[in-house]
């Protein structure tokens, strides 16, 4: 009876249980926090090391979790189990749909008319083209991590082959962007396969690993191939983009010139950006045209279930290929124009951070959905912004955020992962088709 | 021969190290099924808190060398135990039963708060302690005047490893809780109906694998003289590489693709390029699992329906 009522009814606040658990919290953080951060050591100019106490943060941290987990218990407690069914109004349900039905033509027009609203905010711009790179990088590992279901981590392998191949293509051969372009994307893709060809055979948590093998192999060999790629120093004074063939400069024959307007150096800015946006957005096209393709169907298909793949015919060494060389293709593309942001590249922008950030930005999308990746790279990116005065902090907050959105919503803010094609009518079979299997 | 001897010393010393990290990998995937990826910063934490306790010690003037050395020895184990016990209470549990990538990201993300509160808290510069355990054995001395050295500390390292791993296989093998885990390994459901404690379990798998972890930052300490706030994410993947190359879930195959990396790295260090030796390790492991995909001593997996 007594458990009966304890699961039933709302458990009325309880101080001396909630007392007890934050003071046990608060001693393991006194613990934890004790030497690494009461002690901090610092190697002194003979090399010799010193240390110094710093009982006063220790003393805020642990008092810090003590409050935090009385204030957490008693929200928990306010609010109730987890896990119930919350109930949405059905005008809210409706209010909801409307606005994602018409979210992300909105956000398309805002987006294409950032460089007129701000144009004289040149710090706007250039973090919206920050904020583009990255959905673009989003949309591009969605395709193998979102859509067939290979956790990739070292996708910044193909972002870095892309920019290398447009650096060292401009500046030892003068070729112009519009020809690196398609090439980058083509060499990028090429080593997608060539990746993809070992890892064909595993499966999940080795897949991992061997990517991120992989994404250290082409960082490790960046930096010291030095005679090629100019190692840690890494390639400077690439070429900017053309406008097809004109300069976006103050020369007699640049683009202003030849319209005959006054020259800005916020013209190039703004070309980028719209490039940037092209780019994207031929990303998002494209994966949504694969996606109704036979292709597409069969990526997704493999995401659900690779034994029933192979059972129904599906070639799983072409499908996982192609989703690897279509996802490096994209990320190959990010990284030209990156180099050509940029100006200049160096093995420093090529690190795991920058996978993981894709791959939280995808995941925190809700793996699968496009506007998902678009918002998530914006609020990330955004989010990334604001800390930036908190320099030695960001990483640690990113961190956290990961961690936390893992707990809260680990399907991402957006979350569905609908297979694109499914029966709508559930078929009613005789039980002696059933009843022979074991499953 | 003398070069190769010398060399191969060195690679045993260094495998030893990445082997007790590969343990805790392998020791959470083969009963939670889950990269711990911060697994690599639970070792670099291990090494600061041996630092730091090592430096209080000799501060306050103690200078018996073997008690300095168990005193940093236990602290170190149980300060990092309490780190990778919260770690799992924080980042893992809540995740256990949601879709398979989740507490992989989740661990990517702790790994992150651990690189980075230990800068904030520590600073970025790296932290260098005077040799502390000097001396040596010159084992053979060649007609050319090449010298194999076997020194105190690597004898050490290599003697507290065996030692370890007598005690850990004891664990496992004999006692009640390995009795326990090895439940939750094949079937948490069937183990939790015939009392196991799984979560308690869970848990105890996290406080070993990093009190390991921890023993691996001392011995790098000891070894290299150094830790830095960064050090765990290297030494992170190539032990993870060392625990699939060994077959991930076995105990044995996580010491043997220790021994392996660190045999390779040393012998790839030594007659080819030092550069490349990371190169050389990653790609050995591309290519064994082409041809093994279960790793060197690893069970074939079952595919299921």
């Amino acid at each position: 009876m007594t458990v009966l009522s304890s699961n039933t009814a709302k458990p009325a606040t309880d101080i001396p249980a909630l007392l007890k658990t934050a003071f046990v919290n608060a001693l393991i953080a006194l613990v934890l926090f004790s030497l690494m951060v009461g002690v901090r050591t610092e190697a002194g100019s003979d090399g010799q090391l010193t240390y110094w106490t710093r009982f006063g943060e220790v003393a805020s941290l642990v008092a810090a979790v003590f409050g935090g987990s009385i204030v957490l218990g008693l929200l928990r407690q306010w609010i109730g189990p987890t896990g119930a069914e919350k109930l949405v109004p059905p005008a809210v349900r409706s209010g909801m749909s409307f606005v994602g039905r018409y979210l992300a033509p909105a956000l398309l027009i805002f987006t294409v008319l950032v460089p007129v609203i701000f144009y004289d905010q040149r710090y706007i711009l250039d973090l919206a083209i920050l904020v583009l790179t990255y959905v673009m990088l989003g949309w591009g590992l969605n395709v193998v991590v979102g859509l067939a279901g290979l956790l990739d981590l070292g996708y910044v392998a193909f972002y870095a082959v892309g920019a290398y191949s447009y650096a060292l293509l401009a500046t030892n051969f003068g070729w112009s962007f519009w020809v690196c372009l398609p090439l980058a994307g083509i060499l990028a893709a090429f080593w997608g396969v060539l990746l993809g060809f070992p890892v064909l055979r595993l499966r999940g948590d080795y897949l991992a690993i061997v990517t991120l093998a992989f994404g250290e192999i082409i960082r490790l060999v960046i930096i010291n191939w030095q005679s090629l790629t100019g190692g840690p120093n890494g390639v400077s004074s690439i070429p900017r983009p053309s406008f097809f063939g004109i300069p976006l400069d103050n020369s007699d024959n640049g683009l202003a010139a030849r319209l005959g307007i006054e020259y800005s150096p916020t013209h190039r800015i703004v070309f980028l950006f719209y490039l940037i946006l092209a780019l994207a957005l031929l990303t998002n096209w494209v994966t949504i045209r694969l996606r109704r393709l036979p292709i597409g169907r069969a990526w997704e298909a493999l995401r659900e279930d690779e034994v029933a793949c192979r059972a129904l015919g599906i070639n799983t060494t072409t499908t996982k290929l192609t989703a690897f060389a279509t996802g490096a293709m994209f990320g190959g593309f990010a990284g030209a124009f990156f180099a050509t942001r940029q100006g200049f590249i160096s093995p420093e922008s090529f690190t795991f951070q920058e996978s993981a950030l894709v791959l939280a930005i995808v995941v925190l999308g809700g793996m699968g959905s496009q506007l998902g990746v678009a918002l998530a790279a914006l609020a990330m990116i955004g989010g990334f912004e604001l800390f930036r005065s908190l320099e030695t902090y960001r990483m640690l907050v990113f961190g956290m955020a990961m961690v936390l959105i893992m707990i809260w919503r680990p399907r991402g803010l957006i979350g569905h992962r609908a297979p694109t094609v499914y029966l709508t009518k559930a078929q009613a079979i005789s039980s002696d088709l059933v009843k022979e299997g074991h499953g | 021969m003398d070069y190769f001897a010398q060399q191969l010393i060195n690679g045993l010393v260094l495998g030893s190290i990445y082997g007790l990290i590969a343990i805790g990998y392998t020791m959470v995937y083969g009963i939670v099924g889950m990269i711990n990826f911060a697994h690599g910063d639970v070792f670099m934490i291990g090494g600061f808190i041996a630092l730091i306790t090592f430096l209080i010690l000799v501060s306050l003037g103690l200078t018996a060398i073997p008690v300095i050395l168990l005193v940093v020895l236990l602290v170190a184990m149980a300060i990092t135990a309490l780190y990778g016990w919260t770690i799992e209470r924080i980042a893992y549990r809540p995740l256990r039963h949601s879709f398979r990538l989740a507490p992989m990201l989740s661990a990517i993300g702790m790994s992150f708060v651990l690189t980075n509160y230990s800068q904030v808290a520590q600073g970025a510069r790296v932290k260098p302690i005077p040799p502390f355990i000097t001396g040596g054995y010159t084992l053979h001395e060649s007609a050319d005047g090449f010298v194999i050295q076997l020194s105190n500390i690597q004898i050490m390292v290599v003697l507290t490893t065996i030692v370890l791993l007598g005690i850990f296989t004891w664990l496992v093998s004999r006692t009640r809780l390995g009795r326990d885990m090895r439940a939750c390994e094949q079937d948490q459901t069937m183990a939790a109906l015939l009392g196991v404690n799984v979560d308690r379990t869970i848990s105890m798998t996290f406080v070993i694998g990093a009190a390991l972890a921890a023993v691996a930052g001392l011995m790098y300490l000891l070894y290299y003289g150094l830790v830095d706030f960064f050090m765990g994410f290297v030494a992170g993947i190539k032990a993870f590489t060392a625990a699939v190359l060994g077959g991930i879930g076995s105990l044995p195959g996580a010491m043997l693709g220790g021994l392996a990396i660190g045999l390779i790295e040393t012998f790839w260090s030594a007659y080819f390029s030092v550069e490349y030796k990371d190169v050389a390790a990653f790609s050995i492991l591309i290519v064994v699992l082409i041809f093994m995909p279960t790793g060197l001593l690893g069970r074939p997996e079952v595919e299921k329906v």
